[in-house]
């Protein structure tokens, strides 16, 4: 199954790399990962997605935990949360293309946010899924470039993942 | 407040951590801390003749004295050098502290001389580490680097220091600190009282119960405590290879060492157990066999460890139990005490029946050869009669280190030395160095096989240069024994690389040539009198080197991808 776990981390050299190396080097998959300062200086946010049965999450996190620079962290598909995906995306758009484009990132509530003849760059925000769903409405062809931010989420309701 | 340079504030740090010695070797980048060290007089430096040595005797002096080694050395060749030592302390859990140079701040990164980026080569071989930042940073940064190798789950840490933090002209006002608090990093205090309860209900109610422990209740300083339940409970009781010594091997209720060349009794009391009680052991795959859905199968799995991750990684525990052993032992024997419910003692009396049964096997028995060959377990005997079994013995890695476990009883904690999550041939010799310096007046014992010792056997400097008495048993089989061992039984007796009987050096001479003794056994009949001389040479280095029967095999041995119950016994009979 899917997880997303978020984890407060130290803001200090090096701290990354021990989260990043701890997955490889025991051969747990980062599907995507995001990373950040916070509101507070001294600590990062960092959301990672992976994959695995029961015993591998928890493996996962309890590894996590025993990193020295992980101050907390949240399993947040424990529970009901929100997940948020950035792309930008660059796609061909000329002709009769263009009409067409605007009114399916309309209805995916994007925006467009740079243009030229021949080119739309747009910005879309939601859950993966719909990420992913949009780049399959517009079709392969007409894609040039896309850049993901990877996954953030947060608990919903009065649950926080603070100090 | 005192001015001290980065160099001298690191030595003081050590000093104010109660430090006694430094294993090290210096160059470039660490030259200003060995200068600090030349004027000062509080922290023994012992100057080893490979990185590794330092490491391994840290390690060592580590494990026999449940204090933390200290290491220092340079950068680039220096630090890579000290990686097998960090890993092969990180796979067992010994609290120690790297001191790696690094090249000046203001070069990191430029593929400076001697650059070697320390804290991400041993980043996954490490508990944690520290790029120190500036002079400053240091008496904080040597708090925290020791308060974690030796609290929790203990293991190595690494502090790289650039030379710049060092510079003897920029100083610092130097105050240690009492204490540290790290947000991030808590250790648990007990355990959860009611899964205590809970594991005391399940032992009690056990008809076949059986004990099983491991490195971390010596790590832990659980032994007592240990004894204890077990006796109050009169159960039988197993040590892993890292765990040896945590429970009296002399004790009747010691069924011996399990795992893959464990005994009869002890693997066999585990697959048909049907309660076992784990504690500071981690059911690595050597003790589990390599198939864990075999491992067991009919027994509820209570599981104590300090350390959350190493509980339901390979073997799912039925009762999981984190917190440190100690105190879990402790609560336990409270609890016990309370209960109104007792130990089945009819049920008990037909398990220990059974277990008799399997002990009848005596399955570590050795033949005497013939022609007055010497069996290598015979040396280990004669070895553990004239040291009346109160040696500490360090080992490498092979045969002589599975028959040194089998056949040298160990009846106190920290008295068996061994690589036994790694398996890190050339760790025997370094570690009793670490042993010897800790314990000036014991007998430290290195019991070795010819391959092994000759990983690090430029250390017969170090060893006339601080007079370390050391004595070394050489369990000298002409080969890569073990490796060997698995040639015969899964290679068709293709022994590819493994023997090299012709090019071997004169052991004797090679001791000589450093200033030590070296003493020949070749005959069984002259093995007892020509040991206990060697023994008896109380401070001299003694290289013994013990010529063994070549074709010898370690038995029991498991069978791979079986259960636990699944062995070979001798060269003609397996279970
Ligand atoms: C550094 C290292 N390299 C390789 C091995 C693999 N290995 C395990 S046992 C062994 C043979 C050891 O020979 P020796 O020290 O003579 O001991 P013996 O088995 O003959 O008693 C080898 C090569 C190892 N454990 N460590
Ligand atoms: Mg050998």
């Amino acid at each position: 199954m899917r997880h997303i776990i978020s984890v407060l981390l130290e803001n200090e050299p090096g701290a990354l790399s021990r989260v990043v190396g701890l997955f490889s080097q025991r051969n747990y998959n980062i599907d995507s990962l995001t990373v950040a300062p916070t509101e507070d200086q001294s600590l990062s946010r960092l959301t990672v997605t992976t994959s695995g049965d029961d015993a591998r999450i928890e493996q996962i996190t309890k590894h996590l935990n025993k990193l020295v620079d992980v101050v907390k962290l949240v399993d947040l598909t424990e529970g009901a949360h929100i997940e948020r995906e950035l792309m930008l995306i660059k796609v061909k758009a000329s002709g009769a293309q263009r009409a067409e484009i605007a009114r399916t990132v309309d209805i995916f509530r994007g925006q467009i946010v740079d243009l030229t003849a021949t080119v739309f760059t747009i910005q879309l925000t939601g859950a993966g899924e719909k990420l992913d769903a949009f780049i399959a409405a517009l079709g392969e062809s007409v894609v040039l470039e896309v850049a993901r931010t990877g996954v953030s989420g947060i608990a919903r309701g009065d649950k926080t993942l603070a100090l | 407040m005192e001015q001290l340079s980065g160099g001298e504030a690191l030595i003081r740090a050590l000093h104010d951590e109660g430090v006694e010695f430094l294993f090290g070797y210096p160059g470039g980048a660490v030259l200003h801390i060995y200068d600090a060290l030349f004027q000062q007089d509080k922290v023994e430096h012992i100057l080893v003749r490979h990185e590794q040595a330092a490491t391994h005797a840290a390690d060592g002096y580590a494990r026999a004295t449940g204090k933390p080694g200290v290491v220092l050395v340079t950068s680039g060749p220096g630090a890579t050098n000290a990686i097998t030592g960090i890993a092969t302390a990180y796979m067992d859990s010994i609290p120690m502290v790297v001191i790696s140079g690094q090249v000046e701040s203001r070069m990191i990164g430029s593929d400076a001389f001697q650059e070697t980026d320390m804290v991400g080569v041993s980043r996954p071989i490490v508990k944690h580490s520290f790029m120190v930042q500036s002079a400053a940073d240091i008496p904080a940064v040597v708090k925290k680097a020791f308060h974690i190798a030796s609290t929790g789950r203990p293991g190595p840490v690494v502090i790289d220091v650039p030379k710049d933090a060092t510079d003897p002209k920029l100083k610092i006002d130097y105050e240690y600190p009492q204490d540290i608090k790290l947000r991030s990093y808590q250790v648990p205090s007990k355990g959860h009282s009611g899964q205590i309860k809970k594991a005391v209900e399940v032992l009690l109610g056990a008809k076949r119960p059986m004990i099983y422990t491991g490195g971390g209740v010596i790590q832990g300083e659980g032994c007592e405590e240990l004894t204890q339940l077990t006796r109050t409970l009169g159960y039988p009781i197993t040590n892993t290879l890292m765990g040896l010594g945590a429970y009296p091997s002399t004790d009747k209720q010691f069924l011996g060492m399990l795992g893959m060349h464990g005994t009869y009794e002890a693997n066999m009391a585990m697959h048909h157990c049907d309660v076992l009680l784990a504690v500071g052991a981690r059911f690595d795959d050597r003790v589990t066999n390599s198939d864990t859905s075999k491992f067991c199968p009919d027994a509820t799995i209570l599981h104590v460890d300090i350390d959350p991750a190493a509980i339901s990684k390979t073997v799912t525990a039925d009762v999981p139990i984190v917190g440190p052993v100690q105190s879990v032992l402790r609560e336990m024997l409270d609890q016990l005490d309370k209960s109104d419910q007792s130990v089945d003692d009819q049920a008990l009396k037909a398990w220990w029946k059974q277990i008799d049964q399997w002990r009848e096997k005596k399955c570590l028995a050795v033949a005497p050869a013939e022609g007055g060959i010497i069996k290598p377990q015979q040396a280990v005997q004669a070895l553990y009669e004239l040291s009346e079994g109160d040696a500490f013995i360090s080992s490498d890695v092979g045969q002589h280190q599975m028959f040194a476990a089998q056949h040298y009883g160990f009846d106190k904690p920290r008295r068996w030395i061994n690589s036994g999550g790694l398996g890190t041939m050339g760790f025997g010799f370094p570690a009793a160095m670490g042993v010897q310096l800790a314990f000036p007046d014991a007998l430290s014992v290195c019991v070795t096989g010819e391959g092994s010792f000759m990983m690090n056997q430029q250390e017969f400097a170090t060893c006339m240069q601080y007079g370390l008495p050391i004595k070394i048993v050489c369990l000298n089989n002409e080969a890569l024994g073990m490796v060997k061992q698995w040639q015969d039984m899964q290679y068709g007796g293709r022994h590819s690389h493994s023997t090299y009987s012709e090019s071997l050096p004169d052991f004797i001479k090679l001791a000589e040539a450093y200033g030590h003794v070296g003493v020949r056994i070749e005959r069984a009949d002259e093995l007892h009198s020509k040991m206990k001389e060697a023994l008896a040479m109380k401070d001299k280095l003694v290289f013994i080197d013990v010529l063994v029967d070549p074709t010898e095999h370690v038995y029991p041995m498991a069978i791979k991808g079986g259960a636990m119950k699944d062995m070979v016994l001798s060269k003609t009979e397996r279970t």
